[in-house]
C-alpha cells in the first residue's frame, strides 16, 4: 500500500457496514429467545373439548367445568331468573343486543343460549380476567336498586347479569364470553366444539 | 498519598499497583466529601442497600429448597414453613424484606421530592433511581406469583392482562408474556426465573450507576446548596465531612434502629396483619374460583386504585385501556419530575407555600389511594379514588407553573446545618 493517507469515506462505510451487519446479527439471535416466550405446543394442544353432565344441576344452581384451563359455568336458570334478565331495561347494559363478538352466530339473543334455561359462559370477566362471583338473587348487591340477579367480578366490581351481559359504565368493557358448545343428548353438553364439528 | 503511605505496607503496595484498592477506598469513602447538614431522612439510601442484601441472601437461600412448578411450588412453601432448618425465619426474612424495601424506598423518594434531589446536576441520578423501582417493582410482582397461593395466581392474572388491554397486539402480547392462555405453571416457571436470575442482575447494575452517578456529582443536602462551591486551600469542602467514619456511624445508628422494627415484625407479626403476606395466599392458587376480595400488596395499592378508578372512556378508548395508560402514567411521569421543575431552588425550605401545599397534597393523595386501593371498590370509594388521582397528577403537571409562579426565600451561601 503505497498511499499512507486514510481514507475517511471508506473507513465509515467499512464502519457503517460492520455495525449494520452486526445490528442484523442481534436481531437475529434475538428472534428465538423471543418466540420461545410463546405458547408452546403442549399449552397449544392442551385445548380438547370437554363433556359436561348437567342432569344434577337444580334450578338456580351453577356447575363449574374446567375448558382450556379456564372456568366454564353452566347455570341452570328459573322462570324468575329468566323473567328478570329479559325485563332488563336495555340502557341498564353496555351491549344488551350482544353486537360484540363474545358468542357463538347460534346462540344470539337477550338470554345468549340454545336453550332458555341453560347459560354456558367462560366464567372469566373481560377485564382483567378475574373469575366472578356467582350472585344470582336481586337483593344479593346491597346499594343497587336494578340488581336483577348475576355475577360480580371481585376484583374491580364489574357487574353482569345472568346471561353474561355487562352492566353499563363498568371496568369490563364487553359482555363475558359464550364457548362454542352443543347438546350431546338432552342432559350432555359438549364445550370447546362446535354442532357441526362434533 | 499519605494514607496510602500509612496503610501501604507490603501487601497493600502490591496490590494497589495491581487494583486500586486504596483508591476506591478514598475516592468513595474515607475522601468522599458529604455535607455536613444531612439530617434523619438521609438514612433510606443505606438502608435500601441493606434490605437489598438481605433479599439476596434470604433468596438464595429460599432458591435451594423451593420446587417452581404449579404441582410443587405451594406444598414447598409448606415444606420451607414447617420442615426445612429455621425454613420459617429465612422466609419471614424475605416476605418482610420485601415489604421493608418498598417503605425505605418510598421514603428516600420522598426525601429526594423534598429537598429537590433530582435537580440538575443530580438527574441522572433520580432517573437511574427511578428506573430501580421500576424494575423492582416487576421484581415484587414476579416474586409474588412463586408461593402460588389465590393471591399470587388471580394478581398474576390480572396483571399480565393488563397487556390485553392494549388495542390490536394486547392479547398476544399477553399470551406471549403468560406462555400460556391463562397464568400456569408455564408462567410460574418463566417468572421464577426472572425473579431468581435476570432482574436481580438489572437490580445491581442499576444500584452501580445510581451509586455512581451520585458519587460524580456528590449528595445533595436539606439546604440544596452545592457545597463544592467553598473549598479550602486543598479543594476540600468547607461544609463537606468524609461519608467515613462520619456518616458510616451515623447510617449504623439508623440500621440499628431499622433492625429493631423489622425483627419485631419478623418474630411477632411475620404476615404485617395481613398486608405483608395476604390471608387468601394460604390457600393454593384454584385457577377455576376467584377469592372474595382480591388486592394486591400494599406496595402496589396506589396504582391499582388508578387502575380502578377509570371506568369512564374519552377519545374512543375504552376503560380498560384508558386504566392501564392512567396507571403506566403515574409511574411514568415521576422519571420526568426533573424536568417539570422550574423552580430557581432545590429544597422546600425556600420554596414557596404553593409547592408545599402541593407536596403534601400529593402525599395524601398517594396515601388514600393507597387506602382506597386496599377496600373493595363502592361507587363512593371509586368518585374518591378519581379525585384523588386528579390530584396525584396534578401535583406533577402542574409543577412547571406553580415553580414558576412561586415567590421563593432566598438560598444561605452555606449550609445552615
Amino acid at each position: 500500500m503505497a498511499d499512507h493517507g486514510v481514507n475517511k469515506g471508506r473507513r465509515r462505510f467499512l464502519v457503517g457496514a460492520t455495525s449494520v451487519m452486526g445490528a442484523v446479527g442481534v436481531i437475529g439471535v434475538a428472534v428465538p429467545f423471543v418466540a420461545s416466550w410463546k405458547p408452546s405446543a403442549r399449552a397449544r394442544a392442551a385445548g380438547a373439548p370437554v363433556q359436561a353432565d348437567i342432569s344434577k344441576l337444580r334450578p338456580g344452581q351453577r356447575m363449574t367445568v374446567e375448558w382450556r384451563g379456564r372456568p366454564v359455568w353452566i347455570i341452570r336458570r328459573t322462570p324468575e331468573m329468566i323473567a328478570r334478565t329479559q325485563a332488563l331495561p336495555a340502557d341498564y347494559l353496555a351491549d344488551p343486543d350482544s353486537r360484540q363478538p363474545q358468542q357463538p352466530a347460534y346462540v344470539q339473543g337477550e338470554l345468549r343460549s340454545l336453550k332458555p334455561e341453560i347459560g354456558v359462559l367462560v366464567g372469566l370477566c373481560t377485564h382483567f380476567g378475574c373469575s366472578p362471583l356467582y350472585r344470582p338473587e336481586p337483593d344479593a348487591q346491597a346499594g343497587d336498586d336494578h340488581w336483577p340477579g348475576g355475577f360480580f367480578c371481585p376484583c374491580h366490581s364489574s357487574r353482569f347479569d345472568l346471561a353474561g351481559r355487562v352492566y353499563a359504565s363498568m371496568p369490563a368493557p364487553i359482555n363475558l364470553e359464550v364457548p362454542p358448545y352443543h347438546y350431546l343428548s338432552d342432559n350432555i353438553i359438549v364445550v370447546g366444539e362446535d354442532k357441526e364439528a362434533g | 498519598m499519605a494514607s496510602q503511605d500509612k496503610t501501604g505496607g507490603g501487601f497493600m503496595k502490591w496490590l494497589d499497583a495491581r487494583f486500586p484498592a486504596s483508591r476506591l477506598w478514598r475516592d468513595h469513602l474515607a475522601s468522599y466529601y458529604v455535607p455536613k447538614n444531612l439530617n434523619v431522612w438521609y438514612v433510606f439510601g443505606s438502608l435500601a442497600l441493606l434490605v437489598l442484601v438481605n433479599q439476596l441472601l434470604t433468596g438464595i437461600w429460599l432458591t435451594m429448597s423451593y420446587s417452581p412448578t404449579a404441582e410443587g411450588a405451594f406444598a414447598s412453601i409448606e415444606y420451607i414453613m414447617r420442615d426445612v432448618e429455621w425454613g420459617w425465619l429465612i422466609r419471614h426474612m424475605h416476605t418482610t424484606g420485601a415489604s421493608a424495601l418498598f417503605i425505605v424506598v418510598y421514603l428516600h423518594m420522598f426525601r429526594g421530592l423534598l429537598y429537590g434531589s433530582y435537580k440538575a446536576p443530580r438527574e441522572l441520578v433520580w432517573v437511574f433511581g427511578m428506573a430501580l423501582y421500576l424494575v423492582l417493582m416487576a421484581e415484587a410482582f414476579m416474586g409474588y406469583l412463586l408461593p402460588w397461593g389465590q393471591m399470587s395466581y388471580w394478581g398474576a392474572q390480572v396483571i399480565t392482562s393488563l397487556f390485553s388491554a392494549i388495542p390490536g397486539i394486547g392479547e398476544g402480547l399477553a399470551e406471549w408474556v403468560r406462555g400460556d392462555y391463562l397464568v400456569s405453571s408455564v408462567t410460574l416457571n418463566r417468572f421464577f426465573a426472572l425473579h431468581v436470575v435476570a432482574l436481580p442482575l438489572v437490580i445491581l447494575g442499576l444500584v452501580v450507576l445510581h451509586i455512581v452517578a451520585l458519587h460524580e456529582v456528590g449528595s445533595n443536602n436539606p439546604d440544596g446548596i452545592d457545597i463544592r462551591m467553598h473549598t479550602d486551600d486543598a479543594g476540600k469542602p468547607l461544609d463537606g465531612i468524609p461519608f467515613h467514619p462520619y456518616y458510616t456511624v451515623k447510617d449504623l445508628v439508623g440500621v440499628a434502629i431499622f433492625l429493631f422494627v423489622f425483627c419485631g415484625v419478623i418474630f411477632y407479626f411475620p404476615e404485617g396483619g395481613g398486608y405483608f403476606i395476604e390471608q387468601p395466599n394460604f390457600e393454593p392458587a384454584n385457577p377455576l374460583q376467584t377469592s372474595d376480595h382480591i388486592a394486591p400488596v400494599w406496595y402496589f395499592t396506589p396504582f391499582y386504585a388508578i387502575l380502578r378508578a377509570i371506568n369512564f372512556s374519552i377519545f374512543g378508548l375504552d376503560a380498560r385501556f384508558l386504566g392501564v395508560i392512567f396507571m403506566g402514567g403515574a409511574i411514568a411521569v415521576l422519571f420526568v419530575v426533573p424536568w417539570l421543575d422550574r423552580s430557581p431552588v432545590r429544597s422546600m425550605r425556600y420554596k414557596g407555600w404553593l409547592s408545599k401545599l402541593m407536596l403534601g397534597l400529593f402525599v395524601a393523595s398517594f396515601v388514600a389511594l393507597g387506602v382506597l386501593g386496599v377496600l373493595p371498590s363502592t361507587p363512593v370509594r371509586t368518585h374518591l379514588a378519581q379525585l384523588f388521582t386528579a390530584t396525584y397528577f396534578a401535583y406533577f403537571l402542574l409543577m412547571p407553573i406553580y415553580t414558576r409562579l412561586e415567590k421563593t426565600k432566598p438560598v444561605p451561601e452555606r449550609v445552615t446545618g
